[in-house]
């Protein structure tokens, strides 16, 4: 495996009114390409600051982020959208699917950016949605679908662009636990037979234990036994 | 175009607001057609004579001065004028002054110079005939239940007779018809013997309110309106010659400054237009926070959320605007069909649907602008944390 993440002395200060708040602070760290990594720590840590400083969602206030070759801390604005765009896939807590779009048309969303004609966005939301087990659902609104369908329609338009990267917040959050060991189960999957990078970011050991391995964070820093294997 | 259906779904995300919010739009654009035309038409009207067979000869002053009747001869011999007639407003009242209609003393020869009014060679000859005799258009025989022999008498309100009796009983000789449905509101009057009017009534005997002018050949109507309107220069009646429209429209202009009160009333529409779409455009986007920040973490730039918050709102407009200026155009041909006032084609006006459509355009960016201006600025962090 070669590396896919580089994160070098990297830190990330909020200013709130007049206080400074120092959410992450010499972050060293590199996942390779092809890892699935659980990112845990206690609430306030800089979980899910690091991973959208990682997903390209936020920038830095020092150090230096490196995703696929490309530096992060220097893109653009519009730069950095385009670079999520095509590189990396978004799977959050609360789905955050449009309430009045089909579970295809969801999926479709970000093959809009692209020059895909309409058959060719619709063929391969298909697929996306067939690897998500949702093939049958494809014109279902997200409110005729349960929780775990629509995380999982969430995870389709993730990975409907082919991004190499998943940033994955919380994915089982708002998950019973039948409906979060499918979705694990399918993450799983994808990180094993397609390849997909996964940084996941949980507070459940269990979840975590679907990752290859386990980075903590505590107060900011790597924790002192920041990594290890999954069990 | 693709992007067509993230901003109809934003519409639809709320389907009873949108639909409130549609019909204000329709009711504005309805009511910006019917204005926009009405301002056209006094704005336009009387430029130009060209191409008409018809023309009427007023006061240059004012329409309601008098014109002394020696014009007749003196303007059927300018060349080119095939025939001359005049008329006369009355403006009297039947029974009571809401049942306005228009009325006129008009000269034996009237009727021929509008040949598209269709009335038997009876009636027409019992008009010329009949000293008080008086025809009415059927659409106004219909809404008082007249028929041919009927008295009807009309209260002066300009004019008493010379023994100072107001009332002036008409005899009822004939109805005529008009096929020509943009005509069709002309069925709404009542003509009367100029020569009774005159010799009755208790002054200006002798004058006129209007001539009406047959051209024999319209592409020479420019110099036969400045020929006429050549004899009474420097007279103390000196004469305009234009348009039948630009007549009538100058008697609807008689209630007021028209372009002043349409354009007050264009602009207070508006401006409720304006506060209403923009509360409602701000409010969608309000709620779709979430949603807008998903676009773009998915990798929408600013610029394109801010494009399609701003068409969300341009297309709300443009649906709205469209549908109320065609309804606009059914109203104007109802109004046709039953008032005197004939308003310019609507629909198939392209000046109207440019300055509408502009409008729409306009007001969508408006009301658009703020709301897309917080899409723009949105923090995806910030706004995927609920903060």
């Amino acid at each position: 495996m070669s590396a896919l993440v580089h994160l070098r002395n990297l830190s990330k200060t909020y200013t709130r009114g007049l206080q400074k708040v120092e959410v992450l602070h010499g972050i060293d760290l590199d996942i390779e390409s092809g890892d699935f990594v659980a990112l845990m720590g206690p609430s306030g840590s800089g979980k899910t600051t690091l991973l959208n400083l990682i997903g390209g969602l936020d920038g830095p206030t020092g150090g230096s982020i490196t995703v696929g070759g490309e530096r992060l801390d220097q893109l653009s604005e519009n730069a950095l959208a385009r670079w999520r765009s095509s590189h990396v896939g978004f799977v959050f807590q609360f789905y955050n699917l449009l309430a009045t779009l089909s579970a295809r048309r969801n999926v479709e969303l970000p093959l809009l950016l692209t020059r895909l004609s309409g058959a060719q966005r619709r063929q391969r939301a298909d697929i996306a949605l067939q690897l998500v087990g949702l093939a049958d659902r494809a014109v279902h609104k997200p409110s005729e679908l349960s929780g775990g369908q629509q995380q999982r329609v969430a995870i389709a338009r993730a990975i409907v662009s082919d991004p190499e990267l998943l940033v994955c917040d919380e994915p089982t959050g708002d998950l019973d636990r039948q409906s979060a060991a499918e979705v694990l189960t399918l993450l799983q999957q994808l990180n094993r037979d397609h390849g997909k990078t996964i940084i996941m970011v949980t507070h459940d050991p269990k979840a975590a234990e679907f990752a290859r391995r386990v980075v903590y964070l505590d107060k900011g820093t790597l924790a002192d036994n920041a990594q290890r294997p999954a069990a | 175009m693709k992007y067509l259906q993230l901003v109809w779904a934003a519409l639809l995300r709320r389907k009873t607001r949108t639909l409130f919010t549609l019909l204000s739009v329709v009711a504005a654009f309805l009511l910006f057609g019917l204005l926009d035309s009405v301002r056209g038409a006094f704005a336009g009207a009387g430029s130009s004579v060209a191409g008409l067979n018809r023309l009427v000869t007023i006061s240059k002053i004012t329409f309601t001065m008098q014109l002394p009747k020696s014009l007749l001869e003196r303007i059927r011999a300018v060349p080119g004028v095939a025939d001359v007639t005049y008329a006369n407003w009355f403006g009297g009242i039947y029974q009571d002054p809401k049942n306005f209609f228009p009325n006129e003393a008009v000269a034996p020869n009237f009727l021929d110079a509008y040949p598209e009014w269709r009335m038997s060679p009876a009636q027409r000859t019992a008009f010329g005939n009949t000293r008080t005799g008086a025809v009415v258009g059927a659409a106004l025989a219909k809404q008082f239940n007249w028929k041919v022999g009927d008295k009807i008498p009309l209260q002066g309100t300009i004019f008493p007779q010379k023994d100072g009796n107001n009332t002036w009983t008409l005899d009822l000789v004939g109805i005529y018809n008009i096929t020509d449905p943009k005509q069709r509101a002309q069925e709404n009057a009542l003509l009367f013997n100029w020569e009774y009017f005159d010799e009755a009534r208790a002054f200006g005997n002798g004058s006129v309110g209007w001539y009406v002018v047959k051209v024999g050949d319209p592409a020479r109507a420019d110099a036969i309106a400045q020929a006429i309107d050549a004899i009474s220069v420097n007279s103390d009646h000196e004469t305009k010659t234009q348009s039948e429209r630009a007549f009538q429209l100058a008697f609807a202009s008689q209630f007021g400054d028209i372009g002043l009160i349409v354009g007050a009333i264009m602009a207070a529409v508006f401006f409720t237009l304006i506060l209403l779409t923009g509360n409602t455009m701000a409010q969608a986007v309000r709620e779709r926070i979430p949603e807008l920040a998903i676009l773009k973490t998915i990798g929408f730039t600013s610029g394109s959320v801010l494009g399609l918050l701003l068409a969300e709102s341009v297309l709300l407009l443009l649906l709205g605007g469209v549908i109320g200026v065609l309804l606009a155009g059914s109203v104007a041909a109802a109004l046709e069909a039953t008032s005197g006032f004939v308003l310019p084609p609507i629909v198939s006006a392209v000046a109207v649907w440019v300055r509408s459509l502009g409008m729409m355009v306009l007001i969508g960016i408006v009301v658009g602008a703020l709301p897309a201006y917080r899409g723009l600025r949105l923090r995806i962090v910030d706004a995927l944390a609920g903060r």
